[in-house]
């Protein structure tokens, strides 16, 4: 079984560069999206404990807007598409060109249904380009949102990897437009048994003993 | 006053005029005990039901429902809490994204709950209070003074039971 903290440097750069190059199609996606530059930094594989897997957006307690995808196929593993309330609505003011809302102000359903889209359309670049170039099937499920604690949210992409240890793999992008109205990131989480498959199909050693 | 932090997968016990907190419960159950005759509080972050969904062996055992309680109650007594005097209250075990296909994983909220009062039963402790299901996260905070638990969400308000 994949023991994730005995994956090599070279392993740990490959997984870099998948999340390259899905983040790199989805944020073209975004800037297409809202017809506005978007830059990403460069993606951070994280290894950590379960407890700590909030930590990238803020704390267990920051309020988030989450699109979630559960991927089936050669390569299963959960999808996360998460940006902060204010991007949210700064997102929609350019996409819809609604007033954006003050802070306190729930979400309208025409609001919340276009950022499950947005999500959706987002999450599905990241993954075809990702199944193109590994010829790996991978099959996203209906996206769902929630806006939420992040510890909540993201801890439901654990359910798999908890059945096999305590770490949790994270690729995660950090993307933003020029100004920084609008940043989020994309983060996958493959499941234990995926690395495997994504290394063998990118040609990498994986001996499978970890 | 300490605020006793307890992370996922954790457990931990805690006397007046500690706190024991956990953050950002979702599908996760939060499992809290107390004996209010010798004021000892306890809680645990469960992530998953069983451990026989295990695929290892070393693993922590404030993860599951079936190993937590269990160590979470001998840690108890350790600290000088009676059995027959501790309740439990629960809460977490929430649904957080909807999808209409409703495979197992996708349930693991409510089977968490299952399996915690499951072996709450088999220990003889009874569940006094329970703020489970729905799909929101919890945050949650006991006194070891007075034994109340703090449930803060973030769109369905604060509450104590």
């Amino acid at each position: 079984m994949a023991n994730l903290t005995k994956l090599d440097a070279f392993q740990l750069d490959v997984l870099r560069e998948v999340g390259n190059i899905g983040a790199g199609h989805a944020a073209t996606a975004l800037s297409q999206l809202i017809q506005k530059n978007i830059d990403m930094r460069v993606p951070q594989v994280n290894i950590i404990p379960f407890d700590e897997i909030a930590e990238f957006v803020g704390g267990p307690e920051e309020v988030v807007v989450s699109v979630f995808l559960r991927v089936e196929g050669d390569c299963p593993g959960n999808m996360f598409f998460i940006i902060d309330l204010q991007s949210a609505r700064n997102m929609l003011s350019e996409l819809l060109g609604l007033e954006p809302k003050d802070e306190g102000e729930p979400l309208s359903e025409i609001e919340v249904s276009a950022l499950r889209e947005i999500g959706n359309i987002l999450a599905g670049s990241y993954l075809s380009s990702l199944a193109d170039f590994t010829k790996l099937a991978m099959q996203p499920s209906v996206p769902a949102l929630a806006i939420d604690m992040a510890g909540a949210l993201l801890s439901h992409g654990l359910t798999q990897l908890g059945q096999v240890g305590d770490y949790a793999l994270t690729i995660d992008t950090l993307f933003f437009e020029g100004s920084k109205a609008v940043q989020g990131h994309f983060s996958l989480i493959p499941d234990p048994g995926s690395f495997e498959k994504l290394f063998t199909s990118l040609g990498v050693p994986f001996d499978g003993n970890y | 006053m300490e605020i006793i932090k307890i992370g996922m997968a954790d457990l931990g016990v805690a006397k007046p005029p500690s706190r024991l907190r956990t953050t950002g419960l979702g599908s996760c159950v939060g499992v809290v005990l107390y004996d209010d005759r010798h004021k000892v509080a306890g809680m645990a972050h469960v992530m998953l039901p069983h451990s026989t969904l295990g695929k290892t062996t070393a693993t922590s055992v404030g993860k599951y429902a079936d190993t937590a309680i269990p160590a979470l109650l001998e840690q108890m007594e350790t600290a000088g809490a009676h059995l027959h005097h501790t309740v439990a209250k629960l809460a977490g075990g929430a649904q957080m994204f909807s999808f209409l296909s409703g495979s197992d994983t996708m349930r693991i909220g409510p089977r968490n709950v299952d399996a915690c009062k499951e072996i709450l039963a088999q220990k003889n402790i009874p569940i006094v209070a329970e703020d489970t299901g729905g799909s929101f996260g919890r945050t949650i905070e006991l006194d070891a003074e007075t034994g109340m638990l703090m449930i803060r969400t973030v769109n369905q308000g604060t509450k104590e039971v």
